[in-house]
């Protein structure tokens, strides 16, 4: 019988010289089939006696096992080869474009509406809404403004044909009416922004006849003008996020509110551009004001107790300052370029957790 | 509103600066528009000595001229005939841009001599057309001085927004007096000398209104001046006048311009040698004409106050006076006019006529009731000193309207209401100062009386407004505002405004862009798509096109995607959030959500052809939206049925029993051609104040997940059926045959075609069965396939593929 440790040796050698899967596995046959050298040795062990025996089993065993994990090692291997040449085949260019695929953006004054609410949900504020086309009494008697006063010839009204009683209706000329029929609905305390469409008779470079605003109230029984102050200040810085945000407040009227403001931020129109920030100049944001107690009267509410304060600030003109977007008539022009060049991605949500416009 | 510096340091005596004006005018609420300091733009001009004017060598029309400009002596050419030796002249340096032109100077050679600088005429300098020479100054003028300076051309300029409340505001003195209130000077005393009459007018003034409701003119004072000369107006009054831009005509009539403006008072002159009789006030002078100062004429309507004479209506009250009775300058003997107006009437009639005029925008704020008397005073006084004549007794017609009120002012308002920390005395002092006459009553309380110019001031707020103006809002502290723990408990927003929030977001994802167009549109696209009542037309539209409001969106996204392919952009995906109205009622407003894809969904490409635009991609869209609105899109159920405006063949609608929650397929090739846009066009709208309310739960907690541990099978069957049948009708037939075990049903092919009868078609499902407890046994997979096919033939009469 041919010596074991050449037998080992030849065999493994024949595992190893395998060049593909089928030499490899003549080569297992003939290493570890029935008929070869090993298993034929394996097979005469029991004509061996007892010690005999027990010394040539775990021999021969030994070179069985490893034989076998050649075979595994070299499979593996002429596998690994054989994939390779497969693989290195089916190369593509990768270079090609992908599938069609589309993103949409979200219109800059949606986008700045949820900034806008994030902030004030942010301060309680809670979002109502009412309808675009009013009655008189809610868009101005209700607001302290009677049939003949000045403000009413400056708000440019869209008006609808009479009715059979004389009674017209007309497209609101600011958010302010949803107040109105708030406080009408719901009990003190309030304190509600009422995001819209608003319209006027106007359509020039700097006006459209639609547009949208953002309207404020807070009513309860203890709401000064600090509050008004602080609320729109910590708005404006937050919603331009600019923390140190020049701001002032100028006294104004509005027959809805006594003492009225209006709200100026820093500016600065070096060069050409407009800047928002610290510079020479101002620019006028929001109205605001006290809450006046004709219009608490109005809806019911005992001035004697009640007072807070109301705000009305636009979308669109906060919206091109904060993003320099130039054209307001562009807005509502749905021209494709302008939609993907200045509106947002889907998932940019403004919040205050990520930044508004992070 | 324009005013000068020097004129209101006619009523103020102050030295701060013009920086510290405008800034408390602003502050105040006055608010500076512009402050114009023509000083700073005409600095670089100064007063030049000609020391010699001599021909110029080579050319005949120009003098050479060495001009002494106070540092040097320098050589110009000028082009002016009358440039001579010895005159003093305006000098702009090389380097200057002339006001006039616009044109920079730069040192030039004309003719071989070389010009440093230039001599200029009024034209070149802004101040008028004048051209024919240079300007020639006073002699006296001092050589090198600004130019502006002598001419008094330096007067800052304050253009200030008056808002609707502050009439009393639309005279400098008004404004003197504010910034007086907040600290910036004295107020001059305005006290007037009354002038005695000497002779009883021969022209009386008869109020002849109805009595009811309130005086159209509650009060008219007339006075007659005889023997007056109408003249030139002194330098003072013509350059006041022009220093605001009003054009200065003659004394008469610029001393009432002064009056306006002064002391927000309007005032009237009549030619008295014109008017006929006395002058009467009456309303209802339907159809009377009218030949107003601007040369037009008006014919007047049943609530317009007219002023006439004999003759006829000489005047509209509060708004313009008449031409045949204007003055000139050969006018003699006047009738001064000083009246109040209602401002309702006075306002309306201005509209009517769309005339604008000083007096009008002055009445319909409201002018001081107690101020007529004073006025009378002040202009009989500044006629007679510019024009001499002689004054009669002041015929008074009406009376002085009631305007005395106290408001009852507890000073701690202004804390409470303002926030502000501001010492009893401090807020008396400033109503004091703004005229407010204040009387200390019991608990604390005081009894403030308003001034007459004061109208606007009706309530306790109104007076802490003051306090608050005049103390100046940045004292008012900052303090920011924190929700309550039952504000941070609930949502901000409703649930119909989350819903859009999610389907804005989710569509956008999907490849479509939102767009905002306007709630109105052509009529006659909107009855292309539902109804355009009368009702929802508007009266008085921006623009013809522009006049009724939207049935529906889709009209103005089909015609963005127009618009968007005209610009070469054909495949177009715009959908838009927001309001389409049925009626003027509020609960006729409802929230839509619309989209359009026009033309390629998918364009071409290497993968493959280009895909045009299908029923599928609105109704996926709609699907889409419908999920992210969050409803449960297992229970909806697709009809084959919807508005007109979409194909007839091409059009589903989803919904819940009948209610129709969405709307989707292939746009009516008719009606994109009535919009001039072309096809193919799909579009969706989904009606979001139709979807279901999502429940009010106990818990946010979720269900427990019940996911089987057992593998599920799934098996093919493919029927034929009647063409029409629907493919949903055999989905739930399917789904319906085995409910306990069936969990999906997927319809994976449809085939009609060879092999297929004639109005046959082919359908194949695929269905996943699975059981919660156990693997399913290959007999009971048969009979759920069995029953499966048995409840398609019953419910759809199709038949199983052979």
């Amino acid at each position: 019988m041919e010596d074991l440790h050449a037998l080992e040796e030849r065999m493994l050698a024949g595992i190893e010289a395998a060049g593909d899967l089928p030499a490899l596995e003549q080569a297992r046959v003939a290493a570890l089939g029935k008929k070869s050298p090993l298993s034929q040795a394996m097979k005469g062990l029991g004509g061996l006696d007892i010690e005999a025996r027990k010394e040539a089993g775990v021999r021969l065993n030994q070179i069985k096992r490893k034989l076998a994990d050649a075979v595994d090692v070299r499979r593996a291997a002429l596998e690994r080869a054989a994939l390779d040449q497969r693989l290195a085949t089916e190369r593509v260019d990768v270079t090609l474009p992908t599938r069609p695929e589309a993103e949409g953006t979200v219109h800059p004054i949606s986008q700045v509406l949820d900034e806008l609410i994030a902030i004030l949900a942010d301060m309680g504020f809670r979002v109502v809404e009412g309808p675009d086309i009013e009655d008189d009494f809610h868009n101005f008697t209700a607001l302290n403004i009677p049939p003949e006063h000045p403000a009413r010839q400056m708000h440019d009204t869209f008006y609808f044909g009479a009715d059979e009683a004389g009674e017209r209706m007309l497209l609101r000329t600011h958010t302010s009416p949803v107040q109105i029929r708030h406080m009408q609905a719901e009990p003190p305390p309030h304190r509600i922004i009422a995001p819209g469409r608003t319209y006027r008779c106007d359509y020039d470079m700097t006006h459209t006849p639609m547009f949208h605003q953002i309207e404020g109230l807070v009513i309860d029984e203890s709401t000064h003008m600090g509050h008004l102050k602080g609320c729109l200040i910590d708005l404006a810085r937050a919603f331009f996020e600019v923390e140190d945000l020049p701001v002032r407040f100028r006294p104004s009227y509005f027959p809805f509110t006594e003492p009225s403001a209006e709200m100026d931020i820093g500016c600065s129109r070096e060069g050409g551009g407009l800047r928002i920030g610290h510079g020479a100049d101002w620019m006028e944001i929001l109205g605001c004001g006290m809450v006046h107690p004709r219009v608490l009267e109005i809806v019911g509410l005992d001035p004697a107790r009640y007072q807070g304060f109301a705000f009305g600030i636009g979308v669109e003109r906060p919206a091109m300052l904060k993003y320099g977007i130039p054209d307001l008539r562009s807005f509502f022009d749905a021209d494709l370029r302008w939609l993907r060049h200045y509106g947002f991605a889907p998932f940019d949500v403004p919040t205050l957790a990520a930044g508004l416009s992070a | 509103m324009k005013f000068t510096l020097s004129w209101l340091k006619t009523h103020l005596e102050t030295d701060v600066s013009v920086d510290d004006i405008a800034a408390k005018l602003t502050a105040v609420g006055l608010e500076v528009e512009e402050v114009r300091r023509p000083g700073d733009e005409l600095a670089p001009f100064t007063v030049a000595y000609v020391v010699e004017a001599r021909q110029h060598p080579n050319a005949d029309k120009l003098r050479l001229c060495t001009v002494d400009t106070g540092t040097e002596q320098v050589e110009v050419v000028c082009g002016a005939p009358n440039a001579h030796t010895g005159m003093k002249g305006v000098f702009a340096p090389p380097g200057t841009t002339i006001p006039g032109t616009g044109v920079a100077l730069k040192k030039a050679k004309i003719r071989g001599v070389e010009s440093c600088g230039m001599l200029c005429s009024e034209r070149e300098m802004g101040l008028s057309d004048e051209h024919e020479g240079i300007i020639e100054l006073d002699p006296d003028a001092p050589v090198g001085a600004p130019f502006a300076e002598v001419m008094g051309l330096d007067d800052p300029l304050f253009d200030i927004a008056i808002t609707p409340n502050r009439a009393d505001c639309l005279g400098v003195y008004g404004i003197a007096r504010d910034l007086a209130a907040a600290g910036l000077g004295r107020l001059k005393s305005a006290d007037i000398e009354p002038v005695p009459g000497t002779f009883t007018s021969p022209i009386d003034v008869i109020l002849d209104f109805p009595g009811d409701g309130p005086s159209p003119c509650p009060l008219f004072l007339g006075r007659y001046i005889r023997d007056v000369r109408n003249c030139e107006s002194p330098r003072w009054l013509k350059d006041r006048l022009s220093s605001v831009g009003l054009r200065p005509i003659s004394a008469l009539v610029d001393l009432t311009n002064y009056l306006t403006i002064d002391r927000n008072r309007p005032v009237h002159v009549f030619d008295a040698g014109k008017v006929k009789g006395d002058i009467w006030l009456r309303l209802g002078q339907v159809g009377a004409t009218f030949a107003a100062l601007n040369g037009k004429e008006y014919v007047l309507d049943d609530a317009m106050t007219g002023i006439g004479d004999e003759s006829g209506v000489i005047s509209l009250a509060g708004v313009m006076g008449g031409e045949p009775t204007g003055c000139t300058m050969e006018t003699t003997d006047v009738f001064i006019e000083i009246a109040l107006f209602d401002p309702v009437r006075t306002a309306a009639t201005g509209r009517t006529f769309n005339l604008e005029s000083d007096a009008r925008y002055r009445f319909e704020r409201g002018v001081d009731p107690a101020f007529a008397g004073p006025g009378m005073e002040l202009m009989t006084r500044l006629v007679m000193e510019l024009c001499g004549g002689e004054a009669s007794e002041v015929v008074v017609a009406g009376a002085e309207p009631a305007w005395r009120r106290e408001i009852a002012f507890r000073p701690s308002r202004v804390k409470a209401l303002g926030g502000v920390d501001c010492e009893r005395s401090d807020s008396l002092g400033i109503l004091t100062a703004l005229g407010f006459a204040c009387k200390e009553q019991e608990g604390g309380m005081v009894s403030v009386a308003p001034p007459p110019w004061r109208g606007d001031i009706l309530g306790e707020a109104d007076l802490v407004e003051e306090v608050l103006r005049i103390a100046g809002f940045d004292q008012i502290p900052a303090v920011s505002l924190s929700p309550t723990a039952a504000e941070r408990a609930r949502p901000a927003l409703s649930p119909t405004r989350r819903r859009l929030g999610a389907v804005r977001r989710s569509l956008t994802a999907r490849g479509m862009f939102e767009a905002v167009t306007w709630s109105f549109m052509p009529r006659q696209h909107a009855v292309l798509f539902g109804d355009a009542p009368d009702a929802l037309v508007l009266a008085n539209p921006i623009n013809a096109e522009l006049d009724a409001m939207r049935p529906s969106i889709l009209p103005n996204l089909i015609e963005a995607c127009r618009r968007n392919a005209d610009r070469g952009f054909a495949d177009a995906a715009l959908f838009e959030t927001g309001p389409v109205y049925s009626g003027t009622a509020p609960d006729e407003q409802r929230t839509v959500v619309a989209g359009v894809r026009a033309a390629a969904a998918v364009p071409r490409n290497w993968h493959g052809p280009e895909r045009p635009v299908d029923p599928f991609d609105a109704k996926a869209d709609a699907l889409a939206a419908l999920s992210a609105a969050g409803v449960s899109l297992g229970s909806l159920q697709t009809r084959t049925e919807g508005p007109a405006w979409y194909h007839p063949g091409r059009v589903g609608t989803l919904g819940l029993g009948r209610n129709v929650l969405a709307t989707f397929g292939e746009l009516h090739p008719g009606v994109l051609a009535e919009l001039g846009a072309e096809g193919p066009m799909v579009g969706f709208e989904v009606m979001i104040d139709a979807l279901p309310r999502p429940k009010a739960k106990a818990t946010r907690a979720k269900p427990s997940l019940a996911a089987s541990d057992y593998p599920a099978a799934e098996r093919d069957f493919a029927f034929i059926l009647d063409g029409g049948v629907p493919a949903s009708e055999v989905e739930r037939a399917a789904r319906n045959a085995e409910k306990a075990l069936i969990k999906a049903v997927t319809v994976f092919d449809v085939y009609a075609g060879p092999g297929i009868e004639a109005d046959k078609k082919s359908l194949a499902i695929t269905v996943r069965l699975e059981a919660q407890d156990r693997t399913l046994t290959d007999p009971e997979i048969d009979a759920a396939a069995a029953k499966i096919v048995a409840n398609v033939a019953k419910m759809t009469g199709g038949v199983l593929r052979g």
